[in-house]
C-alpha cells in the first residue's frame, strides 16, 4: 500500500534547506536597537529626550573639564589665561591641594604621615573585607589603630605602644577565662587592661621624646583626612556598640531593654546637627569642671553614639529575621547566653545585616560632612572656609564643589559596590 | 512515680544572685539600674556645679524676650521685636514647609525615576541609574550648597532685567529668577472669591461620587462608564462658569521690576529653593531605589497570571502590580519623609530659617542659653519622629499582609 501513496506524490524533498539568515532587522544592532530604544513610539520620544539631556549635560560639562586651567596661582591670572574661553580654574586645586586633604595647620612637612596612614588602612581592612586574603594580614590589622594614631596624632610612640600592651594582655586574660565564662573572661580582661594602662600611664610621661613625632593637635586636622579619620573611627567604634544595643533591645530583661530602647529611639529621633551642637556647646556642662577635651574626640562621641543607634537597628533586623530554631538549637545545646549568642546567634545575624551595616557606614561618612556646620575645617569646611573666603580664589565655586563631590563619589560608591559584591558572595542558597 | 525536682522553698542562698538564672536576671538588671542612676547622678552633679561657677541658671524666661533679630522669610507675622517664641514658631513652621515641598517633589521625582529605571528603554534606565548613584553617593549637604551657590552666584541680580537691553527677561512675565530668589505671581482673593472655592471644592467632592458611582455600576451591572474625562469636566467647568459668574473675583499679582528690586508676588528666597531643590532631588534618588525594589519584589507569576486572564497592561500595572507593591514601598518612603525632615535641619548651612537656624543658631547665640535650646530643639524633632513612627506603625497594622 506505501507505493500508492509514493506514486500520488510527485515530489519530496529529501535533504534540509540551508538556514537563512534572519531579517537584518531582527538580529544584531539593529535588533538590538529596535528593542531597547525604538520599540514603540512613546519610547522613540523617551530615547530622543534622554539623547538630548545628555548632549545638553557633555556639552556644557565637557568645554569646562577639557579646556580648564591647571597651573595658575589665583583667579585673576586664570582668568586672564581662559581669556573668555570655556573652562574650569583647576588651578584652585593644584595650588590648595594639601589644604583640601589636610587643612591648614597640619605641619607641611608631616603630610607624608596620613598619606602612609591611609595606605596602611587598605592593608589593614584588606583581611576583613576580603576572606581570600592572607590570614597573616589580619595582625597589620590589630596594630593598625595604634599606628594610625601615632602616625597623624604625633607624639611619643610609647604612648599607642602602652595602650597597645595594656589591650593585649586584657585579651590574653579575656581568651584564659572565656572558656570558664564570659562574663567573668571579659571582666577580668577589662580590669587587667586597666590596670596595666595606669601603672604604664605612669612611666611613659618620663620617657616623652622616645620615638616621637613632632605632636599635631586635633584642632589641627582638616580637610578630607579629618572627614577620612571621623569615618573610619566612627564607624568602627560605633559597630561594637551596635551589636550590644541590638543584644540589649532583644534582651527579655526589661530594664535593660528599656534602657536601649529609649537610647536607640532618642539617637534615632533627632538630626545629627543637634548632637553636633550637643557636643559644640552642652557637653562641657555635663563633665566635671575643668575637663576640658578637644571637640574632635566630643565629635567623634556624638557621632559614635549616633551611628551606633542605626547600626544596632540593623542588628536587631539581622537577629529577627533569624529563624526561631536556631535560638531553641543554641539552647538545647546547653549552651549560656553569652556562648550562643557568641557562637550560633551572631555569627549569622551579623552576616544578614552586613548590606544594612554598609548602607548606614555610607550614609555616616556622607555626615561626616556636618561638622563643617560646627565651624570645623573639614573638606567642605575648608572650601567654605579659608578657600572661598580668600581674595586669591573667590569665586571658583564649581570646581571645588565638583571635587569634593568627586571624592565623596569615589569612596561611597566604591563602599557600596563592595557591599554588593559581598552580598553575591554570602549568598549560601541556590540559585 | 514522678519525681519532683523543684528547688525547696526557703532555700535562698546569697550565691543564687549570680548562679540561677531564676535570679540573676534580677542581679544584671539592678547593676544596670544603679549604673544608670550613677551616671545620671554624676550628669546631674556636674551640671549643677558648672552652672554655680558660671553663675548660671535654667531657664526658660528668654522665650518671652524680644528676638531682635529680622528673618527673611515667614509665614506668620514675625518682626525683630517679636518675643524668642515666636522666633522659635517660625521656624517650626518653616521646618514643617521646606519638609512638605521636599516630600512631594521627592516623591514625584522618586517614583519616575523608579519606574524609568526598570524601563525597557535601555537608554532611559541607564539614565535613571546615573541619576540615582550620583546622587546618593554624595552628601546632601554638598548638594544643598551646590544649589544654593547656583541660586546666588549664577542667577542675575535684579537690575540685570531692567532697561531696553536688559540681559534677562522674566517668563511668560510672570517668573521671575534672581540671585535675590524666586519670584512668582501671588493670588489676590477678591470679593465673592471663597464661592469659586466653595465651588470647586464641592466639585472634588462630586468628582469623588461620580467615580465610586462609576465602580459600583462597573460591579453591579458589567457597564463602563468612561473615566478620565468626566472627572475632569467636573472638575473645571462648574469652578470655571462660577469664576465668569462672579466676575473674575480671583486675580493675580505679578512681580514686577520696581526700584532695585521686584515688587509684588510671592518671593522664595534663595535658601528655600536650595533645601528645597537639593532635599527633592537627594531623597527622590532614596526613593527611586525604594520604588524599584518594590516593584521587582512582586513576582513575575502575578503579572503573567493577570495577562492571562485578559488585563491590558496598564490594568495589570493598576490593579495587580502596584497595589502589592506599594505594600513594600510605603513603610521605606515613610522613613525617607523621616529623613528629610530630619535633613532639613541642614538649613543653617544656607540660612534658611528653619528651627534648627532660629532657635539653634541664632537664638543659642545671642542667648547663651545653650541646654534650653537644644534640648527644645530635640524635643520638636522627637515629636515628630514619633508621631510619623505612629503614623507607620498604624500603617503596618493595617497594611500587613495577614497570614495565619
Amino acid at each position: 500500500m506505501s507505493d500508492t501513496h509514493a506514486q500520488t506524490v510527485t515530489y519530496v524533498r529529501d535533504t534540509m534547506l540551508p538556514q537563512s539568515a534572519p531579517p537584518s532587522t531582527a538580529q544584531g544592532p539593529v535588533k538590538w536597537l529596535r528593542e531597547s530604544l525604538f520599540s514603540s513610539i512613546p519610547y522613540t520620544i523617551l530615547t530622543i529626550a534622554a539623547v538630548y539631556v545628555i548632549y545638553v549635560v557633555l556639552a556644557g560639562f565637557l568645554p569646562w573639564l577639557l579646556g580648564g586651567v591647571w597651573t595658575t596661582s589665583n583667579i585673576r591670572e586664570c582668568r586672564e589665561v581662559l581669556d573668555g574661553a570655556s573652562g574650569g580654574c583647576f588651578s584652585v586645586l593644584s595650588e590648595r591641594w594639601n589644604q583640601l586633604l589636610f587643612g591648614i595647620s597640619y605641619p607641611r612637612d608631616g603630610y607624608w604621615r596620613p598619606t602612609l596612614a591611609f595606605v596602611l588602612l587598605f592593608v589593614a581592612i584588606a583581611p576583613i573585607l576580603f576572606s581570600a586574603a592572607p590570614r597573616k594580614l589580619l595582625i597589620v590589622t590589630g596594630l593598625y589603630p595604634f599606628i594610625a594614631f601615632w602616625l597623624i596624632w604625633g607624639g611619643s610612640l610609647l604612648l599607642p605602644l602602652s595602650a597597645l600592651l595594656s589591650i593585649g594582655a586584657g585579651y590574653v586574660v579575656y581568651s584564659k577565662l572565656v572558656k570558664r565564662s564570659f562574663g567573668a573572661g571579659f571582666g577580668a580582661g577589662v580590669v587587667v587592661a586597666a590596670v596595666l594602662w595606669m601603672i604604664l600611664g605612669l612611666i611613659t610621661p618620663s620617657l616623652s621624646g622616645v620615638l616621637a613625632l613632632e605632636e599635631v593637635a586635633s584642632r589641627n586636622m582638616g580637610g578630607f583626612m579629618l572627614n577620612m579619620i571621623l569615618g573610619v573611627i566612627c564607624v568602627s567604634l560605633s559597630l561594637p556598640l551596635g551589636i550590644v544595643l541590638a543584644l540589649g533591645r532583644q534582651s527579655s530583661l526589661p530594664i535593660i531593654k528599656l534602657i536601649c530602647v529609649v537610647f536607640i529611639e532618642f539617637i534615632r529621633g533627632v538630626p545629627l546637627i543637634t548632637l553636633l551642637f550637643v557636643a559644640n556647646v552642652v557637653l562641657a556642662y555635663f563633665l566635671p569642671p575643668g575637663t576640658n577635651f578637644d571637640l574632635i574626640l566630643r565629635v567623634i562621641i556624638m557621632i559614635t553614639m549616633f551611628a551606633s543607634a542605626y547600626i544596632a537597628e540593623v542588628i536587631r533586623g539581622g537577629l529577627a529575621a533569624l529563624p526561631r530554631g536556631q535560638y531553641e538549637g543554641a539552647e538545647s545545646l546547653g549552651l549560656d547566653y553569652a556562648q550562643s549568642m557568641r557562637l550560633i546567634i551572631l555569627p549569622q545575624a551579623l552576616k544578614i545585616s552586613i548590606p544594612g551595616i554598609v548602607n548606614v557606614a555610607v550614609g555616616l561618612f556622607k555626615d561626616t560632612t556636618l561638622v563643617s556646620i560646627i565651624s570645623m575645617f573639614d573638606l567642605v569646611g575648608m572650601i567654605r572656609g579659608p578657600i572661598l573666603a580668600s581674595t586669591d580664589w573667590n569665586g571658583v565655586y564649581w570646581e571645588l564643589w565638583g571635587f569634593a563631590a568627586l571624592l565623596f563619589f569615589v569612596v561611597c560608591y566604591g563602599i557600596s559596590q563592595y557591599s554588593q559584591w559581598l552580598e553575591r558572595q554570602l549568598q549560601t542558597e541556590h540559585g | 512515680m514522678t519525681t519532683m525536682s523543684d528547688p525547696k522553698q526557703g532555700s535562698f542562698r546569697l550565691s543564687m544572685l549570680l548562679n540561677d538564672t531564676r535570679y540573676r536576671s534580677y542581679t544584671f538588671q539592678f547593676i544596670a539600674l544603679i549604673l544608670l542612676i550613677a551616671l545620671m547622678a554624676f550628669l546631674g552633679i556636674n551640671l549643677v556645679r558648672n552652672l554655680a561657677s558660671a553663675g548660671l541658671n535654667i531657664s526658660y524666661e528668654f522665650l518671652n524676650v524680644p528676638a531682635g533679630y529680622d528673618v527673611q522669610q515667614t509665614l506668620i507675622d514675625y518682626n525683630s521685636q517679636s518675643s524668642n517664641l515666636r522666633a522659635a514658631m517660625v521656624g517650626i513652621i518653616n521646618t514643617l514647609l521646606v519638609a512638605f515641598l521636599a516630600c512631594v517633589t521627592a516623591t514625584i521625582l522618586g517614583v519616575i525615576a523608579g519606574v524609568a529605571r526598570l524601563s525597557k528603554n535601555w537608554l532611559v534606565s541607564k539614565l535613571m541609574a546615573v541619576y540615582v548613584e550620583i546622587f546618593r553617593n554624595i552628601p546632601v549637604l554638598i548638594w544643598i550648597l551646590m544649589i544654593y551657590t547656583l541660586m546666588t552666584a549664577v542667577l542675575p541680580a535684579p537690575n540685570a532685567f531692567r532697561g531696553d537691553n536688559a540681559t534677562s527677561s522674566m517668563l511668560f512675565d510672570a517668573f521671575a529668577f534672581t540671585n535675590r530668589g524666586v519670584y512668582i505671581p501671588a493670588p489676590v482673593w477678591g470679593p465673592g472669591s471663597m464661592v469659586v472655592v466653595a465651588t470647586f471644592v464641592l466639585s472634588i467632592i462630586a468628582a469623588i461620587f461620580y467615580r465610586r458611582y462609576a465602580v459600583k455600576l462597573l460591579f453591579d451591572t458589567g457597564k463602563l462608564l468612561p473615566m478620565g474625562w468626566p472627572t475632569l469636566a467636573i472638575l473645571v467647568v462648574p469652578t470655571l462658569l462660577m469664576f465668569f459668574v462672579m466676575g473674575r473675583p480671583v486675580g493675580l499679582d505679578y512681580p514686577a521690576l520696581r526700584g532695585f528690586n521686584f515688587q509684588g508676588g510671592i518671593q522664595i528666597g534663595a535658601p528655600l529653593i536650595a533645601l528645597w531643590l537639593a532635599l527633592s532631588v537627594y531623597t527622590g534618588a532614596f526613593i527611586a531605589e525604594n520604588v524599584r525594589a518594590g516593584i521587582q519584589a512582586i513576582s513575575k507569576g502575578q503579572t503573567e497570571a493577570a495577562s492571562s486572564l485578559g488585563l491590558r497592561p496598564k490594568r495589570v500595572m493598576n490593579l495587580v502590580v502596584l497595589p502589592q507593591a506599594l505594600r513594600v514601598i510605603i513603610p521605606p518612603l515613610i522613613s525617607q519623609y523621616l529623613n528629610i525632615t530630619k535633613n532639613s535641619s541642614l538649613a543653617i548651612a544656607v540660612g534658611y530659617a528653619d528651627i534648627t537656624a532660629t532657635l539653634g543658631g541664632i537664638t543659642l547665640n545671642q542667648t547663651g542659653r545653650a541646654i534650653e535650646c537644644v534640648l527644645l530643639l530635640m524635643l520638636f524633632y522627637l515629636t515628630i519622629s514619633l508621631s510619623i513612627s505612629a503614623i507607620m506603625n498604624v500603617y503596618n497594622n493595617n497594611f500587613s499582609l495577614k497570614e495565619r
